[in-house]
């Protein structure tokens, strides 16, 4: 199990090491610096200029600095935002995408994992179609268009939630669901698979003929059984979010890390960009790393053999 | 001896795409307290259908009961509720399932779901059903009871595994024991323990068996009774001894015929040719009629009843009539049933 | 055994008590014609009715976005201040109204009172107060905003275009919406399309190779994986997007330098387990070449995951060009894709919703088309599902 986990850990590293170096040379080769919007300056000024970015520099020594800016946690200099470290810029923003990020996950895999389940229980009924339905329009219609929708019924028609920015709860509302479609329809059509699956299998009918209840059945022997695999699509779920907030930010003008994004690609603000980056390949690999020991701890059929899959 | 389960013109069928198949067309048979019957036949043959239509655990809603009548202690279990039903099964009448494999939670403790059905049934404290489990697991022979107890289905071999799901069927002294081809999915070897464990089982519980296999080794073994079904249907029923020895349907001649013994060597097997009907679209007459080598034209057009061999032994097949031509099995088949005889391979004991 | 004492002896015929000749038995006749899987499959698909539909669904929209830019005579990018923002007008629909394509712009004002509220309307449709119809809602009392009225503008009457027709009306610089919609869903079809299709090469080749020759081969292939797996897409997508210039080539190779992955394991995984399997021993044994075998057996057995795979990735592609123009970086004006009228649909939702709603709705449905036909893939190369 260590070595398992260092194993991964060091691939870990390697990824993002490959992810820093390629975004930093990607952004040399970039056109634009934090100059060309201050033309009128002299040659002097320039050169402060360049000092303070550390651009005045060879390439290598500046692909080294910035390696072991990072290990410290560095992320430069914004361009933009004067003298504000890259890393401020995110931790002020981390907050509100981590509330949005984590809202949308819980609701939406909780009530995907219900609607799953009724629709697998009540297998060709009404409800199964209502939830297969549900699931194929979540899992299709694009979250930016389903955000539309929801800012202009629900804030611009009837007012009953605010039409963008942060502050309250009720703020988080219409985010928070337009997020969460996603993750709640992949839940729910995998849940429904997998459910309908074991509910077929030998063991069910072992516990049937126990005597046990339909109820007890289901949940005792057939849920636990259907979820586990439902671990091994939470990456995607994950990715599916990260994506999500870049859009979801902008519409509901949410003041978080994919808004912040966005806008330093329209101002091409190369230091907050690689950051960000940085930030999110991370946040996506931790937790890869976290679904891949969560789905060992919790199969006792992988844990005790020592990664039999 | 009372008689304990009553099956009476059974009839089950599924609903399919492709229309009603018939799967079990009227059996009946019945089973004395303590008593082990077997239930042979080929795959498709209705027999692991008659034993799921016993336990009512036919798949919904594509199976049910079209008729017919399953008595266990004089009340119909077709009429039971559903929850009248759960409290049956499990404690009256348990199962043991093919494929040991498969029909263990592979995500719960052996103990957790060997105590399900004692507290379920015998509304047992956790403790006293943890104690129980562990007398269970020690009785179908699995060592360090208390340590299993605590492990997953997949840390167990296959024949470890079947004795737990034994365990679990025997959790509450049930009055039968419905084991379908309890052994079919194990080893030769881990058979024979199993087959062992189950008899020696049935002496110390006094359970009655049904047992249900398309091996009649095993049968020889273990049974007191056997029924052979063909096509959905008992076309032989008799003592063990009846059927070994004094075979009278063709299709149980078949059978016996087509069982390879250690002196079989120079004889030649009696294989039976094709394969089992269509159940969609059972043939008239006698649905075996057209595999059979000593098939008679009677057998396209009426169904043989069942004629009477003796007190204990009946025949559904239209060679027994009076007036049908005396035919006797084939010789290799003779020879076979001698042997039995001989080699004093006694049925029920050893 | 109840039956045993209804039996009479008098009813059977004692004649039919002979043996059968021999030649009547038939006990080897096969019944039903038999069919190879891929049949099933295609069977199986054709029956399944909401595939079907959507296959029928998305030929119109394909149909639309060959023959739809040039069933008018406006271009992608006639630009004409004058006309911006008409409202859409189709001549066999413009009488019934609430279908919205009679031309006309319509809205609530509210005022102290009514004429207030009217004034407000005139003033918002161009003071063309000839050409907007004011109907009362509530009449008011004087207090704050307590009128209502419903305001009309004949907007095509007002600027004397009475005989030009819309369908879906025009965007911010009165460019034609339906040449524009029909030319960025060509360009999201497209990229979709295009995507797949090279996924589905890279892939295919990549996992096959690593799964076939297997070994060190393997080994090095899956380590390679696993590095890039780390990396998110929208990640590698966006930087590469930035590089590269923006456009619809730039969008393809930023979609397929990850997007293969997928496919490559996928692919990996089905020989591995195919090549194992008895069949294929069973063709080693006989010493049929490796070509034969995986022409003949790796093939056919996995032509239906990567049809399946392949057909999730193409609304996947969609949904991220789409993504990418949304947030600005992606198709360039004057160039649409659905992504960038969508975007402009947005910054125009509260006085020309018509800008937003009719290429959202045309992205909508091609997405849930190619999901539910990948559904209905899935089933059909299901066996259990075959009926």
């Amino acid at each position: 199990m260590v070595r398992y986990i260092m194993r991964r850990v060091f691939y870990m590293l390697i990824t993002l090491f490959i992810i820093a170096t390629f975004s930093f040379f990607l952004m040399k080769l970039m056109p634009g610096s934090p100059l060309s919007a201050e033309d009128k300056l002299s040659e002097e000024q320039k050169q402060i200029v360049l000092e303070k970015y550390g651009l005045d520099e060879p390439v290598p020594v500046q692909y080294i600095k910035y390696l072991g800016g990072l290990v410290q946690g560095d992320l430069g200099i914004s361009f933009h935002f004067d003298n504000t470290p890259v890393s401020k810029i995110l931790m002020d923003r981390l907050g509100p995408s981590l509330q949005l990020g984590a809202q949308s996950l819980i609701f939406g895999s909780l009530l995907g994992i219900l609607l799953g389940l009724v629709a697998a229980v009540f297998h060709n009924g009404a409800l199964d179609y209502t939830s297969t339905i549900v699931a194929v329009l979540g899992t299709s219609i694009p979250s930016f268009v389903f955000a539309g929708l929801l800012q202009w019924v629900f804030a611009v028609e009837l007012g009953w939630f605010p039409v963008a920015l942060w502050g309250s709860f009720e703020h988080t509302v219409l985010p928070t669901i337009a997020l969460m479609i996603y993750p709640m329809a992949t839940a729910a059509r995998f849940t429904r698979t997998e459910m309908i699956e074991v509910m077929g299998s030998n063991y069910i009918t072992t516990a049937r003929a126990k005597g046990l209840k339909e109820s007890e059945i289901v949940f005792k022997h057939g849920l636990r059984n259907s979820l586990i695999p439902l671990i091994t699509v939470m990456g995607p779920m994950a990715v599916g979010l990260m994506t999500g907030t870049l859009v979801i930010e902008q519409i509901f003008a949410v003041p978080g890390i994919g808004e912040q994004f966005v806008t330093s690609i329209m101002i091409n603000d190369y230091p907050t960009i690689m950051g960000t980056t940085l930030l999110f390949s991370i946040m996506f690999v931790v937790i890869i790393l976290i679904i891949d020991l969560l789905y060992v701890v919790i199969d006792p059929r992988i844990r005790l053999t020592g990664g039999e899959s | 001896m009372s008689k304990l389960l009553e099956v009476k013109d059974l009839k089950v069928s599924f609903n399919t795409f492709n229309g009603e198949v018939q799967a079990v067309r009227g059996v009946s048979f019945d089973l004395n307290k303590g008593e082990t019957i077997a239930i042979v036949g080929e795959s498709g043959s209705g027999k692991s259908v008659t034993s799921n239509a016993i336990m009512q655990l036919l798949p919904k809603p594509h199976g049910y009961v079209k008729g017919g009548e399953i008595l266990f202690e004089g009340e119909d279990l077709v009429k039971k509720s559903t929850s009248e039903m759960r409290k049956i099964r499990g404690k009256d009448i348990s199962m043991v399932f093919q494929d040991p494999m498969t029909s263990l939670n592979p995500t719960m403790k052996i103990g957790t779901q060997i105590m399900e059905g004692l507290i379920k049934h015998q509304k047992m404290s956790k403790e006293h059903a943890k104690k129980r489990a562990i007398e269970l697991l020690d009785l179908v022979g699995i060592p360090q009871p208390e340590v299993r107890m605590k492990q997953y289905p997949h840390q167990f071999s296959g024949g470890m595994r079947q004795r737990v799901v034994v365990a679990i069927s025997l959790a509450c002294n049930p009055k039968i024991l419905i084991a379908d081809e309890p052994t079919t999915a194990l080893d030769v070897t881990i058979q024979a323990q199993i087959l062992e464990l189950m008899k020696d089982i049935q002496k110390k519980t006094e359970s009655a068996i049904i047992f249900i296999t398309h091996d009649l080794g095993v049968v020889a073994n273990v049974a007191d009774r056997v029924a052979v079904m063909y096509a959905g249907k008992v076309v032989e029923i008799g003592t063990t001894d009846d059927i070994f020895y004094n075979p009278k349907h063709p299709y149980t001649w078949g059978l016996l015929g087509s069982m390879p013994t250690l002196d079989s060597a120079e004889e030649e097997l009696f294989a039976i040719p094709g394969s089992p009907p269509d159940m969609t679209n059972p043939p008239q007459g006698d649905a075996f009629a057209a595999r059979n080598k000593f098939a008679l034209e009677i057998d396209k057009v009426m169904e043989p009843p069942m004629f009477k061999v003796s007190d204990t032994h009946y025949a559904a097949t239209w060679l027994l009539h009076e007036d049908a031509p005396k035919i006797e099995p084939p010789a290799s088949v003779q020879l076979r049933m001698q042997g039995f005889a001989n080699t004093g391979n006694k049925v029920g004991d050893q | 055994m109840a039956e045993k004492e209804k039996y009479n002896s008098q009813d059977v015929p004692k004649d039919l008590l002979v043996p059968v000749k021999e030649s009547e038995k038939d006990s080897e006749r096969i019944s039903g014609p038999s069919r190879t899987f891929l049949q099933d499959a295609r069977r199986t698909f054709l029956k399944n009715k909401i595939a079907m539909l959507s296959v029928f669904v998305l030929l119109v929209i394909v149909l639309f976005s060959i023959i739809g830019p040039g069933m008018n005579e406006h271009g992608l990018d006639d630009q004409d201040l004058t006309r911006a923002k008409m409202p859409p007008r189709v001549a066999a629909l413009e009488n019934i109204s609430w279908l919205g394509f009679d031309g006309t712009l319509s809205d609530e004002f509210e005022g102290n009172d009514v004429e207030q509220a009217t004034q407000k309307a005139v003033q918002r449709y161009d003071n063309n107060e000839d050409f907007v119809d004011v109907e009362v809602l509530t009449e008011g009392d004087g207090s704050r905003n307590s009128a209502e009225v419903k305001a009309t503008y004949h907007i095509y009457e007002a600027k004397d275009m009475q005989d030009e027709y819309f369908w879906l009306g025009t965007d911010t610089l009165g460019r034609d919406q339906w040449t524009r919609i029909w030319l960025g869903t060509r360009v999201s079809l497209a990229i979709g399309v295009i995507a797949a299709l090279i996924d589905l090469v890279i892939g295919v080749a990549y996992g096959g190779i690593s799964a076939f020759y297997g070994g060190r081969v393997d080994s090095v292939m899956q380590r390679i994986i696993e590095v890039l797996i780390g990396i998110p897409n929208l990640v590698i997508i966006i930087l590469m997007i930035l590089v590269l210039q923006p456009g619809m080539l730039s969008i393809i190779i930023a979609l397929t330098i990850t997007g293969w992955i997928g496919m490559a394991r996928i692919v990996r995984g089905e020989v591995l387990k195919l090549k194992n399997q008895e069949f294929v021993l069973a063709a080693r044994t006989l010493g049929t070449s490796n070509g034969k075998i995986i022409l003949k057996h790796l093939v056919p057995n996995i032509s239906g995951i990567i049809i399946i795979t392949t057909m999730f990735t193409i609304p996947g592609a969609i949904f991220f060009e789409a993504f990418l123009s949304f947030i600005g970086i992606g198709i360039v004006p004057p160039d649409a894709s659905l992504g960038t009228l969508i975007n402009t649909g947005f910054e125009n939702l509260r006085l020309y919703p018509y800008l937003l709603v009719y290429p959202a709705i045309l992205i909508s449905v091609i997405m849930i088309g190619f999901n539910l036909i990948a559904d209905g893939l899935r089933d059909a190369f299901d066996p259990k599902m075959h009926k």
